[in-house]
């Protein structure tokens, strides 16, 4: 297990790699060098030379690298162009904000879509799988972006339940913080229930028709019981992929519903700072968002042996 | 009113796929009686599991029962209440399936697996004495370390042990009838003889009946005291089993046993000065599995093998899993990379893909797989499957090819416009065929054909056997016939090789080899396959071989286990 989750580990290290260089390269081949864009167009050469000076654009590129590498690898991303704001702390600050939606989201949609996934698979071509499909395929095809207007329409303008656009903390009103998360968790959650449940589906009816299920059902056992001690793990394992995968995209930000319900959020932030040609905070978000890929699928990886013992083995 | 002495009645059932309206199972009867051990013997598609499942209403939900009654012990299983049914699964009525690699669940110890059923139907027991039983059960099926397997997981046995592990945890609540569904069809012969003595030990020592559902007509017959033929979802004979095989009265019984490979008369090879293939001192390791720092020593599949096939000669190459048998026919064919000795055709060695024999030798060598449902291209028509093999053959033009495409499909059986079909629109038979006409269309010197036959059904088996003994007395090719199934090579074999755990343990001529087999092992394979001899009324007497030799079970799991620790590549590539 240690050797695994080690190995795993290591194995994430060159992808990382890659990810940096090709964030690094990203501000260089900008028009023009990352100086002059700080300044702006009214700066004289001096300042200018000096800020060059400053950020090392007057080396060779390898020592620039390493030098940004450096820093990057002590926490220090920069500061934003437009705020001067340091830019991690901006980025995980962000972060949060999109992780509670996508998490509560997710973990929603996988508590629904799981189970309804294997009830369908269970009554294969009953009417209840034929609805449990038709439910999933309609979730699926809908773009999350009109799903969010249809939400703020019908909740927030028609029956004026929620509040429709902004975002309150939890420090500041717990209470109000989550009424104003609702909707955004629900157009996700709504999502990506299609989604799973089509995978858990599937999945469970490949281990329904296999033996042991049988088995078990000679056994005496009750129908539950098959279910949730014998199928469920094996079938819940290509799920958990999927789930890890979602995660792993959902969590660099969720641009689109963001901007629906204009909560402050990583893909906001990514969006935002692509508009105001921001360099600093565009290379710090893209870096953020591959670390976390990273490290989410690497905990689904490590977790995954729960589900199959047959993994570690190999 | 059922007889004391009937344990279960099945009477009229009928069953039919509920989409397609189509009768699997038609208006069959039979009893089972206490402690009686029944067959019931068919080819795919003849409805004997579908009537076997439905005696516990375990068939599956694409299956409906539109008539019949089935009675187990004066219950009325058909119209029984689900939580009274599930009473009588498992604790009176058990069942063992055929394939060991899916009938256990792999996400449980096998120590839970095994409790599952006392928990349920025990619940006078405490857990001690439940582990007691568990235990006790384990050993008794052979399992080497009882204690350390209880918390090991499926995928850590080889077949043969999983079908152990099966066993035991049906046996484990003494049912009063055992279902077996083609219990061992997946398991070598030897294996598979040890697991069936095992269960036939077993179920007498507690005094279970038995109904054993399996295509192959020796195995029920050596098993069972009574036995029922199936074709097409109906009984076409019944009777005790040794009557039976020698006076059978019904025309496909008689078929079943024809259709049962037996000797022909030795065939004379012209022992030629140089052999067609030699294989010189070769060994094939396996590097050890990558760890993350360090690589574990490097597995052995073949310790230095001696092998000459001289033209026009079939010889067979048999062991149980994991003897390498595979291996060595893939490293002839070139598909393994040798790490020692020589390959010789035709006196030269071929020596690796870049040398200029090797192209001589691929013109020349050609492979017929097991499963012909994996062995070909699904998007490719027969006729474009077979014309593909003709790609590099140099000095051959469009219509010589088109012309030689049809002209090998005719032999094979498969004329007219046969070539316009996909491999999915085949039967079984019909697609080994076209990976036969594959093989021959180059009209090589020689054919490797690892177990051609043994994922087909017993009649088509025989058809297949025939037609691949008629074109290799056509055309003369060599072959290395590779086999666990020892009738099969008793029919088609002029020379037989024997090997066991990488290395050959006896070589001879058929006759010699089956006749006065020198070897140990040699004698336990032969002991799984009967001598035929037939009876005047067209049908067979069988002889078990070296019968009463003992079987030396540790030492076959040996074999499993080295079988097990293959990699996983190969495994899944089907060697074995």
């Amino acid at each position: 297990m240690l050797r695994f989750a080690v190995t795993r580990i290591l194995m994430a290290v060159p992808t990382l790699l890659i990810v940096a260089i090709a964030v690094f390269a990203l501000i260089r081949l900008v028009p023009g060098d990352p100086a002059s864009l700080m300044l702006g167009d009214l700066a004289d050469a001096t300042s200018l030379a000096s800020l060059r000076h400053n950020l090392g654009l007057d080396r060779p590129l390898p020592v620039q690298f390493a030098i940004w590498f450096q820093n990057a690898l002590s926490g220090d991303l920069g500061r934003s162009i437009t705020s001067d704001q340091a830019v991690l702390p901006l980025v995980i600050e962000r972060f949060w904000v999109s992780a509670k939606v996508v998490m509560a989201a997710v973990i929603f949609a996988s508590l629904v879509a799981v189970p309804a996934g294997m009830i369908a698979a269970w009554r294969q071509n009953s009417a209840l799988d034929v609805a449990l499909v038709a439910v999933s395929t309609l979730l699926l095809s809908v773009p999350t972006f009109w799903l969010g207007l249809l939400l703020l329409l019908f909740f927030g303008l028609k029956l004026g339940w929620l509040p429709v656009v902004g975002y309150v903390s939890f420090s500041d009103d717990p209470w109000r913080a989550l009424l104003y998360l609702i909707m955004p968790v629900m157009t996700l959650f709504l999502h990506e229930i299609g989604v799973l449940m089509r995978m858990a589906r599937a999945s469970a009816l490949e281990v329904l028709r296999l033996d042991y299920i049988t088995h078990a059902r000679a056994k005496g056992l009750s129908e539950s019981v098959v279910l949730w001690r014998h199928a469920f793990k094996n079938a819940f394992a290509p799920t958990w992929t999927l789930i890890g995968l979602m995660l792993g995209n959902l969590l660099g930000g969720i641009a689109v519903v963001e901007t629906v319900f204009t909560i402050p959020g990583l893909g906001r932030l990514l969006v935002d700072s692509i508009f105001a040609r921001d360099y600093p905070v565009i290379q710090g978000c893209m870096l953020f968002i591959a670390v976390i890929y990273v490290l989410v699928n690497l905990v689904v990886d490590l977790l995954y042996p729960m589900f199959d013992p047959r993994v570690t083995a190999e | 009113m059922m007889a004391n002495d009937t344990l279960l009645a099945v009477e009229g059932l009928t069953l039919e796929v509920a989409r397609a309206g189509m009768q699997v199972v038609k208006g069959i009867s039979f009893t089972v009686a206490p402690g009686e051990l029944l067959g019931i013997v068919g080819e795919s598609g003849s409805g004997k599991t579908m009537a076997a499942r439905a005696a516990m209403r375990l068939e599956p939900p694409a299956v409906r029962r539109v008539g019949g009654s089935i009675r187990f012990e004066a219950h009325e299983i058909t119209s029984m209440p689900p939580a009274e049914l599930r009473r009588l699964r498992g604790a009176r009525i058990g069942m063992v399936f055929q394939e060991p690699m899916t009938s256990l669940n792999p996400s449980m110890t096998v120590g839970r697996q095994l409790e599952e059923g006392l928990v349920l139907h025990r619940r006078d027991l405490s857990a001690d004495a439940r582990r007691r039983l568990v235990l006790d059960m384990l050993d008794r099926v052979g399992i080497a370390e009882p204690v350390a397997a209880l918390s090991a997981y499926p995928h850590q046995f080889s077949g043969g042990m999983r079908q152990r592990i099966m066993l035991a945890s049906v046996m484990l609540l003494r049912p009063a009838l055992l279902i077996a569904d083609e219990p061992t069809t997946a398991l070598d012969a030897v294996i598979q003889r040890e697991v069936l003595e095992l269960m036939v030990d077993l179920t007498r020592d507690n005094g279970t009946a038995v109904l054993m559902i399996s295509h192959d007509l020796s195995m029920v017959a050596r098993y069972t005291d009574r036995v029922i033929v199936m074709q097409e979802g109906a009984i076409v004979e019944e009777g005790p089993t040794r009557d039976l095989l020698q006076h059978p009265r019904h025309p496909y019984t008689r078929k079943l046993l024809a259709a049962m490979p037996r000797r022909g008369p030795a065939r004379d090879v012209n022992r030629a000065s140089v052999p067609i293939v030699e294989v010189r001192d070769l060994v094939v390791q396996y590097s050890g599995r990558q760890g993350f720092l360090r690589r574990s020593a490097p597995k052995r599949a073949l310790h230095g093998i001696r092998l000459h096939i001289d033209p026009g000669e079939v010889v067979a190459l048999v062991g149980g899993s994991g003897s390498g048998k595979t291996t060595l026919g893939r490293a002839i064919a070139g598909m393994i990379q040798p790490s020692g000795g020589d390959i010789l055709f035709s006196g030269r060695p071929i020596d690796g893909p870049r040398r200029g024999h090797w192209a001589d030798y691929r013109l020349n060598c050609q492979m017929v797989f097991q499963d012909p449902y994996s062995s070909l291209d699904p998007r490719m028509k027969t006729g474009a499957l077979v014309r593909e093999a003709l790609r590099l053959v140099p000095g051959m033009s469009g219509p010589e090819r088109r012309a030689r495409v049809a002209e090998v499909l005719d032999e094979v059986g498969l004329g007219g416009d046969f070539a316009e079909r996909y491999p999915h629109e085949l039967s079984g038979g019909q697609r080994q065929r076209v990976a036969i006409a594959r093989a021959i269309v180059r009209r090589p010197a020689f054919v490797i054909a690892d177990e051609p036959v043994s994922a087909l059904d017993t009649t088509v088996r025989a058809q297949v056997l025939d037609l691949f003994a008629k074109l290799q007395q056509r055309h003369g090719f060599a072959c290395l016939f590779i086999s666990h199934d020892l009738g099969v090579v008793e029919q088609v074999a002029d020379r037989v090789v024997v090997m066991q755990h990488g290395s050959i343990v006896e070589e001879g001529d058929r006759d010699a080899v089956f006749d006065a087999p020198r070897h140990a092992y040699t004698r336990q394979l032969l002991s799984a396959v009967p001598a035929l001899e037939a009876t005047p009324d067209g049908g067979v007497r069988l002889k078990w071989r070296f019968a009463d030799e003992p079987l030396t079970i540790r030492e076959t799991d040996r074999a499993e286990a080295e079988r097990s620790a293959r990699p996983r590549s190969e495994l899944e590539a089907g060697l074995g």
